[in-house]
């Protein structure tokens, strides 16, 4: 083995251990806010699949897929479940 | 209907769905499956009888034809040899010495080849070139 | 050079074991900063392996034969173009390209969702991290592409000439990254289920992009794939069911499937084991197809030869599919579901159907191509089965899924009622059926399936067209937009819905195209001698005169050519000449050859004769017979022989060159016979204008939508909800 060659090597070895060790040299205590962070980004991607559905029933409502009748049931309950995860949504926010 | 029971009613029409589709697999590929042989297995082979034949192309046994090409076919390993005669273009990586694949059936002393059968391994794929090299 | 590569990819695999241990360490003891060191490995191994990838490269670029893997699958004739693309085309090289595209994709995930994903991210990091363990270890202990040559050679082997097609370039990176990008769903899929968050929404939302990008890529991969077989492969197919092509088309049915099916789960909360079955059957497919392709266990033209790697990737299937359904099995309490379906009558229930199609197509596909095995574990011989056998299922199946995604577009979520499923069907099923019957009077009619499939393609393009025509209408009566502006926003506001509707278009004139194409196509074998026709589909094919040509590339001899002109014309009247052609590449095996006869003995291709047209695609190759040259052959071969050492090498040099344009010169003046496959085949070109469509669909669905602005928190809800909808 050449020497540039190990230079290089010792040089990646350096440059790697020194990229995956930095979090572990902070001591940094940031973990607390964990469990509540994902609540809150678990309730948006349900708040936004609500929204979703709204938008397609209000989409298969004009496009004649469903009947006002329909629509207007469904939208009420899909809209009363939009209220309850906004109200999860304000309460997990800290 | 009680919801309940709907639910069973379909989960029993999708349970007889998949063992009818299960049954029909097995019972169509054991009837147009043909068997896969090197050329020493079709020694003993019945005339009208479908075979997928693996084995190498014998150097120097292409020969063409009005339409096609007749060549023989060895074991990888050994000399047993069977003579295929095969209607159409062959692929291009098809060479003398390559390894093939191609669906016969038996006619008389030899073996017509089924239309669009024949595969050629590719070669680049193989490590056979290297390996000679070293 | 090699010993950094070699270093590269062990420190890779360090840092992979490493990486895994850290993140499950991080995530059992809720300690972020090793959770955090856990995601940073993954980044590391995509720099470690983009350094091993590069030196390759440039090892190819550069011709350095010292490389065994250089040696075999390059060589200072290669283009350059070519030389970049045959890093991949070795066993080592695409394990190393497999690597390379995981890291990369790994590690844009783990970036995009570095601050969300708490708990079910660090599995998934220690899975992706696993996979990418597993091909480093294959790298540094079964196949090295750092292996040296004792004795460095003149020049290399040189790339086979049948993989000197641009889609080299793109068809297996395409493959590679679909198969990688379905291992991330597969690992996030892990995460959540032993986190208990596989009810969740979240982790959905962060991987669906990653399944939709890689059942693209994956759809890419396959049809670059075929378009390759059709063009290029003097064979005119661009399926043939072997075993390589079902393995790519696996994962690719399956995750059909679930980009359907998790819409369902985002929706209503219900199907979750079937999702996550689908989603860790998938990403086991992917990792099953790559096994396929590496370890030669079915004979396909793709297949390696003599592969060492088996054993090892039995053992890892094993481990993924026990793995698999014993997380399933364990966490079924949460994978019960939160609704019930509502009617029969909905689009969920044509999705579920749907998905039952595409699952019972994929059951088939994996049965047809591991029948061999299955068949040798249970009655002592192997069996093989032929296309007709696949197209015995796939085709009714075929004509199903796409008659459903049709139907699908036109039918509301949850509950659709008769009166509305009237008024939406009435229109595209006026039409297909319409269709039918003015092809079944133009004889049509001789081939029901085909022209089941021309009714449910007829169905669906109009039904979508439909909906597109309606969103407009919507759309103009509510901003007096015109009709471009207004599809545009319509488009842009429902990227999902209408992106997916475009790739149902596409899917619907792709099946199209294959119906057509396969059953009314004309195809010929025939030997002809020059001034004899044959007739074909109505054309009258007419071999003219025999050519031939001698390449040559920076001085040296590249490849001979023998060809023909032929005439194509149609009831007397001309359409196009073609001028087909087989290429016979010199072997660079000398020893073993004769002087001359080695330039006969290489690879051979074919160069095709295709004009495509939106109605039929009229494609010929030729076989020239060069066995008639053998006697001038053999006879070069024993001149030159008789004259090697007396001649200085310049001479003898132009000597050879003298005494092939001979040779070349003597097939031309012999009318010679030749072997022609002449095929008309009506609509090809709608399988890639169909893939084209496809493609774009899902770009659109695919892009990145306008974030959502940041809400006022103090609103009452009900307005709220209105507000964000109206924003967005």
């Amino acid at each position: 083995m050449d020497i540039v060659a190990l230079l290089v090597i010792l040089a990646v070895l350096a440059a790697i251990v020194a990229l995956i060790s930095a979090p572990l040299r902070k001591t940094s205590v940031e973990r607390v806010r964990a469990e509540s962070e994902d609540a809150v980004a678990e309730l948006e991607a349900r708040k936004e699949a609500k929204y979703r559905e709204i938008r397609d029933a209000e989409m298969d409502l004009r496009t004649g897929k469903l009947s006002d009748e329909d629509h207007r049931v469904l939208d009420r309950q899909l809209r009363a479940e939009a209220v309850q995860i906004l109200k999860a949504l304000d309460d997990a926010r800290p | 209907m009680p919801p309940a029971r709907k639910r069973r009613i379909r989960l029993v029409v999708a349970l007889s769905a998949a063992v009818l589709l299960a049954g029909a697999l097995v019972y169509t590929s054991l009837l147009s499956s043909n068997k896969a042989v090197t050329p020493s297995d079709l020694l003993t082979a019945k005339a009208g009888s479908s075979y997928q034949l693996t084995g190498k192309v014998v150097d120097g046994s292409v020969r063409n034809t009005a339409n096609g090409v007749d060549f023989r076919v060895r074991d990888r390993v050994g000399t047993t040899a069977v003579p295929v005669s095969y209607s159409g273009a062959v692929p291009d990586p098809f060479r003398e010495g390559r390894e093939v694949i191609i669906t016969v059936r038996k006619e008389g002393a030899t073996f017509v080849g089924e239309r669009d059968s024949l595969v050629t391994k590719c070669p680049s794929k193989f490590t056979e070139d290297a390996t000679r090299r070293s | 050079m090699a010993t950094v590569g070699r270093a590269l990819l062990i420190l890779a695999l360090v840092v992979a074991l490493y990486g895994a241990a850290a993140s499950i360490y991080g995530a059992i003891r809720g300690r972020d900063e090793w959770i955090a060191s856990g995601r940073r490995s993954v980044y590391a191994i995509a720099l470690l392996v983009t350094g091993a990838f590069g030196i390759l490269e440039v090892a190819f670029l550069r011709s350095d034969f010292s490389f065994a893997t250089v040696a075999a699958h390059s060589s200072t004739t290669t283009p350059t173009f070519y030389k970049a693309a045959a890093a991949w085309s070795s066993q080592e090289g695409s394990l190393l390209l497999w690597l390379l595209l995981l890291s990369h994709w790994s590690t844009l995930v783990l970036f995009a969702t570095r601050k969300q994903l708490r708990r079910v991210a660090p599995y998934a990091t220690a899975v992706l991290l696993g996979f990418a363990a597993f091909f480093a270890a294959l790298l540094v202990f079964r196949e090295t592409p750092f292996g040296l040559l004792a004795v460095v050679p003149a020049d290399g082997n040189g790339l086979n000439p049948l993989l000197r097609h641009p889609s080299m370039m793109i068809h297996p990176p395409m493959l590679y990254s679909g198969y990688t990008l379905f291992t991330i769903p597969f690992a996030f899929a892990v995460g959540a289920l032993i986190t208990r968050q596989v009810g969740a929404a979240d982790w959905i939302r962060a991987t669906r992009r990653f399944a939709l990008g890689a059942w693209l890529f994956l759809g890419i991969g396959i049809l670059l794939g075929a378009r390759w077989s059709y063009a290029e492969l003097g064979w005119g197919g661009y399926w043939a069911w072997d075993p390589v092509e079902n393995a790519s088309l696996l994962p690719w049915l399956t995750g059909t499937a679930f980009i359907h099916s998790i819409m369902i789960q985002e929706k209503r909360g219900m199907l979750k084991t079937w999702n996550v079955s689908l989603v860790l059957a998938t990403g086991i497919l992917a990792i099953l197809g790559t096994f396929l392709v590496r370890s030669g266990i079915l004979d396909s033209i793709h297949a390696f030869g003599a592969s060492t790697l088996g054993v090892p990737f039995v053992i890892l299937i094993a481990c993924l599919i026990a793995g698999s359904i014993g997380l399933v099995v364990l966490r079924r309490t949460e994978l019960r579901s939160e609704n019930r379906l509502d009617s029969l009558l909905s689009r969920e229930a044509i999705f579920l159907l749907n998905n039952l199609v595409l699952v019972a197509m994929a059951f088939v596909v994996f049965w047809g191509t591991f029948w061999p095995l299955i068949a040798e574990a249970l009655t002592g011989t192997r069996r093989a089965l032929g296309p007709p056998w696949f197209d015995t299922y796939t085709v009714p199946l075929a004509i199903v899924l796409v008659l459903l995604s049709g139907i699908g577009p036109v039918i509301a979520w949850r509950k659709a009622t008769a009166a509305n499923a009237r008024r939406n069907f009435v229109v595209p099923v006026a039409a297909a059926l319409g269709l039918g019957v003015l092809l079944a009077a133009m004889g049509a009619a001789t081939r029901p399936l085909a022209l089941a499939m021309f009714v449910s393609g007829a169905f669906v393009v109009v039904s979508v067209g439909q909906e597109f025509w309606r969103g407009v209408s919507v759309r103009r009566a509510m901003t007096g937009e015109n009709p471009l502006v207004a599809l545009g926003s319509l488009v842009g506001r429902n990227r999902r819905r209408y992106g997916g509707y475009l790739v149902h278009v596409g899917m619907a004139l792709l099946f199209v195209g294959v119906a057509a194409s396969t059953a009314f196509n004309d195809a010929r074998d025939v030997r002809l001698a020059p001034g004899q026709s044959v007739r074909s589909g109505g054309y009258t094919f007419t071999y003219e005169r025999a050519t031939s040509r001698i390449s040559t590339r920076d001085g040296e001899l590249e490849k001979i050519s023998f060809g023909a002109v032929v005439d194509v014309s149609r009831d007397g009247e001309h359409v196009t000449t073609m001028r087909p052609e087989r290429g016979y590449y010199p072997s660079r095996d000398i020893e073993g050859l004769g002087p001359v006869g080695r330039f006969f003995e290489g690879e051979a291709t074919s160069e095709i004769g295709l004009d495509a047209g939106i109605r039929r695609d009229i494609w010929t190759a030729m076989t020239p017979d060069i066995r008639r040259l053998l006697p001038t052959i053999e006879e070069g071969d024993r001149v030159f022989e008789a004259a090697a050492g007396k001649l200085p090498a310049a001479l003898e040099g132009q000597a050879l060159g003298v005494a092939l344009k001979g040779i070349v010169n003597t097939y031309l003046s012999d009318r010679p016979e030749a072997t022609f496959r002449v095929i008309s085949s009506p609509l090809v070109t709608w399988i890639w204008i169909g893939s084209i469509v496809v493609f774009l669909g899902g770009l659109i669905a695919l892009w990145p939508g306008p974030d959502a602005a940041r809400r006022r928190v103090s609103a009452r809800y009900a307005a709220r909800v209105a507000e964000d909808l109206g924003r967005a």
